[in-house]
């Protein structure tokens, strides 16, 4: 049990960021706050992302001109274009599920042997462009969100969410207060 | 259908899987660029034409040739980003085009009516984003992207609906408990994918299908799976996930509820399907332990409940939204049962609501054009003001409730036969009960149309006053339609055949 949970240190803080904002965005009436903790939900999963690209002892995936990927010869093929290390590190991840299904669990660290046997080792770096999505996804929710909160704030003068509810229900059953 | 694919020019017709993404898109900034609400509003119609043109091309090239797949700037996936246009989510298009199309039309003495001029562009524009979302949503085959366009059309969603609160505040709360609801589910989502990468080291989804085919499921497989039915079930108002749905229909914009009813849920559920179906594959065993157990489970109990909420609400719009609920749990059920035969029906049934809550929405916008009443009680005696939409409410509402000659009744009977064959008495049972509880929600709002006279006026009968034909040449189109694919259910019966017969092939 100790082990498993050793081998996956880097998902435990993960984990714990998840949950504290899950439970944020449960427990507080404020719904300022319960905007931050949606933020801090997404950016576990963020975090999530970036760890399976790690590949232990891989560079940067940045292919340079001057010989240093030159052995690589699946992506000097390609082109000299950094994008197409993605597409190299793909493959090879490809290759690594398709020989070890077992391994399914750690198949960037698999990716990486893959590709340490090619020639040199590199992250894997579409997690890392994937997240860049998701980072802007998150700042539109985020802004959209506090730009409601500011729109609650001033048709009902409250941002806690007893006294709207209070409110509404005031509305509902037709009594003015 | 050679006549559909040859609609466009080659040239062109080879991009329309693209196409149909970016023309909205583009469009969007377009319309928010104009001087005038009215001015967006022609951008909208002429792209809810284009869009709905290129539907029926991608009709045609897919019922040519299979499947259709659009490699994104040249890219050949797996790697890149593919488009991809096949039996399943052709229909899905078509659905999105054309009543999307119809709700344009219908939205413009609508929109007049609840937003402030000066935001009308925006608004327009804010639309046609969420447009290009739904639509995104159903035509890529690359689950990565498919989040994006997810998210793309739930951001615009919210804003939409909280445009809303012109006429009520309420719907700045609903829009705000429906950003936090629908963030979580799309971050639930994220994690399932990046789970699903782990496992399979690609985000094509055919190529995933492909992967798990060969290296078999284990439990991160399983974790994703999870991850994406809550994320997904979320979106879809699937049962206990429904929460957010009814104050964000009951307070957003007419228009925007009408097009909302008729189509952002089914997206959801066909991303659902997607996954479920093409992904994960139906004969492995946690996702056939989930069919029974999960879907089938949720499905009855949203069929039940949220029908005894609908009949107990005083807004009408409201109850309207607790009805959407108990609907999804039919196609719930449907997906439920694992089967060609449960699939085409959930799937025609999703269509055919789609038509039936159109027509309703849109109706009940009519009334709340012309006298501001969203109440049940409010409705009393418009039978005989505005007697023209009272009609198209009348013949959507018996479609609701699935009486003979409405599409409804199809829809129901498809579902019972499958049902039945699958040898679920107990399905069969739930559906006959939550068919009585609609009569007794549609009988409350009809009776009120009909039978109540109209307060006030001192018996002095009130003048007619029709609603624009705008708004009344929409509605009828999906009134109509609501009886006419009862008697000629060939297409739509075959459009979800083949559905269910493409996704249960596998990718």
């Amino acid at each position: 049990m100790f082990e498993i949970l050793i081998e996956r240190f880097n998902y435990i803080p993960i984990v714990i960021l998840m949950m504290t904002g899950l439970y944020v965005v449960i427990a507080t009436g404020n719904l300022v706050k319960r905007l931050v903790g949606l933020s801090l939900f997404q950016t576990s999963v963020f975090l999530l992302y970036i760890t399976m690209g790690k590949v232990f002892g891989g560079q940067p995936p940045i292919i340079a001109d001057d010989g240093h990927g030159g052995g690589h010869g699946d992506a000097a093929g390609h082109g000299e274009a950094a994008g197409h290390g993605a597409e190299a590190a793909g493959h090879a991840a490809d290759a690594a599920t398709h020989a070890a299904p077992a391994a399914a669990d750690h198949a960037a660290d698999a990716a990486g042997h893959a590709a340490e046997a090619a020639a040199i080792v590199y992250s894997n770096p579409l997690p890392h462009v994937l997240i860049l999505t998701a980072i802007v996804v998150g700042v539109a929710t985020l802004a959209v969100g506090l730009a409601l909160v500011v729109r609650i704030r001033e048709a009902y003068g409250t941002i806690e969410d007893d006294a709207l509810n209070a409110a509404d229900y005031s509305l509902e059953t037709g009594s003015s207060n | 259908m050679d006549m559909l694919a040859s609609l466009l020019p080659a040239n062109i017709a080879v991009h329309a899987p693209v196409l149909i993404v970016v023309i909205p898109l583009m469009a969007a900034a377009i319309a928010a660029l104009m001087p005038k609400g009215f001015y967006s509003w022609i951008v909208v119609l002429v792209t809810a034409i284009a869009v709905a043109i290129l539907s029926l091309v991608l009709l045609g090239q897919v019922a040519g040739a299979g499947a259709v797949s659009y490699a994104v700037g040249g890219w050949a996936p797996p790697i890149g980003i593919e488009l991809r246009a096949d039996m399943l989510n052709v229909p899905l298009l078509l659905l999105v085009g054309f009543v999307g199309l119809l709700c344009v039309i219908y939205a413009l003495p609508s929109v007049r009516d609840e937003i402030a001029a000066k935001q009308q562009p925006l608004f327009y524009s804010a639309f046609l984003v969420c447009f290009t979302g739904l639509l995104g949503v159903t035509i890529t085959g690359d689950a990565f992207n498919l989040f994006v366009f997810l998210e793309i059309s739930s951001i615009s969603t919210y804003t939409i609906i909280a445009m809303g609160a012109g006429k009520d505040r309420r719907a700045l709360t609903a829009s705000y408990n429906y950003l936090v609801l629908g963030t979580i589910g799309a971050t639930f989502f994220v994690i399932g994918v990046g789970f699903l990468y782990m496992a399979t080291g690609t985000l094509n989804m055919a190529d995933m299908a492909a992967v798990l085919q060969e290296n078999g499921h284990n439990r991160v497989t399983q974790a994703a799976f999870a991850f994406i039915v809550v994320g997904l079930g979320l979106k879809a108002a699937m049962f206990p996930l429904h929460v957010w749905l009814p104050n964000a229909y009951a307070f957003a914009p007419n228009f925007v509820t009408a097009f909302l009813a008729s189509t952002a849920t089914k997206v959801a559920f066909y991303a659902l399907l997607r996954f479920v179906f093409s992904i994960f594959h139906p004969e492995v065993h946690f996702v056939s332990v989930s069919f029974t157990w999960v879907f089938a489970v949720v499905g009855v109990i949203a069929m039940i409940v949220a029908s005894v909420q609908a009949v107990f609400q005083t807004d009408a719009r409201r109850l309207l939204a607790y009805s959407s609920v108990a609907q999804v749990g039919y196609m719930m059920l449907g997906l439920g049962m694992g089967t060609a035969s449960g699939l085409s029906a959930s799937l025609l049934h999703l269509m055919n609501h789609a038509l039936m809550k159109g027509a309703l929405f849109m109706a009940l916008g009519a009334f709340a054009l012309n006298f501001g009443v969203r109440r049940v009680k409010d409705l009393a005696g418009l039978g005989k003001v505005m007697p023209a939409s009272s009609m198209a409410f009348t013949i959507a509402g018996l479609s609701l409730v699935g009486v003979p000659l409405t599409v409804g009744f199809t829809s129901k009977w498809y579902l019972v036969t499958a049902a039945l064959e699958r040898g679920w008495w107990w399905a069969v049972a739930a559906l006959m009960l939550s068919s009585l509880l609609a009569l007794a929600y549609v009988a409350r709002l009809l009776a009120a149309i009909w039978m109540e006279p109209a307060p006030g006026h001192q018996g002095a009968a009130p003048a007619r006053r029709l609603a624009p034909w705008m708004v009344l040449a929409p509605m009828s189109v999906l009134a109509f339609a609501n009886i006419y694919f009862f008697f000629h259910a060939d297409p739509l019966v075959g459009l979800a055949r083949a559905a269910a017969n493409a996704v249960m092939g596998g990718y």
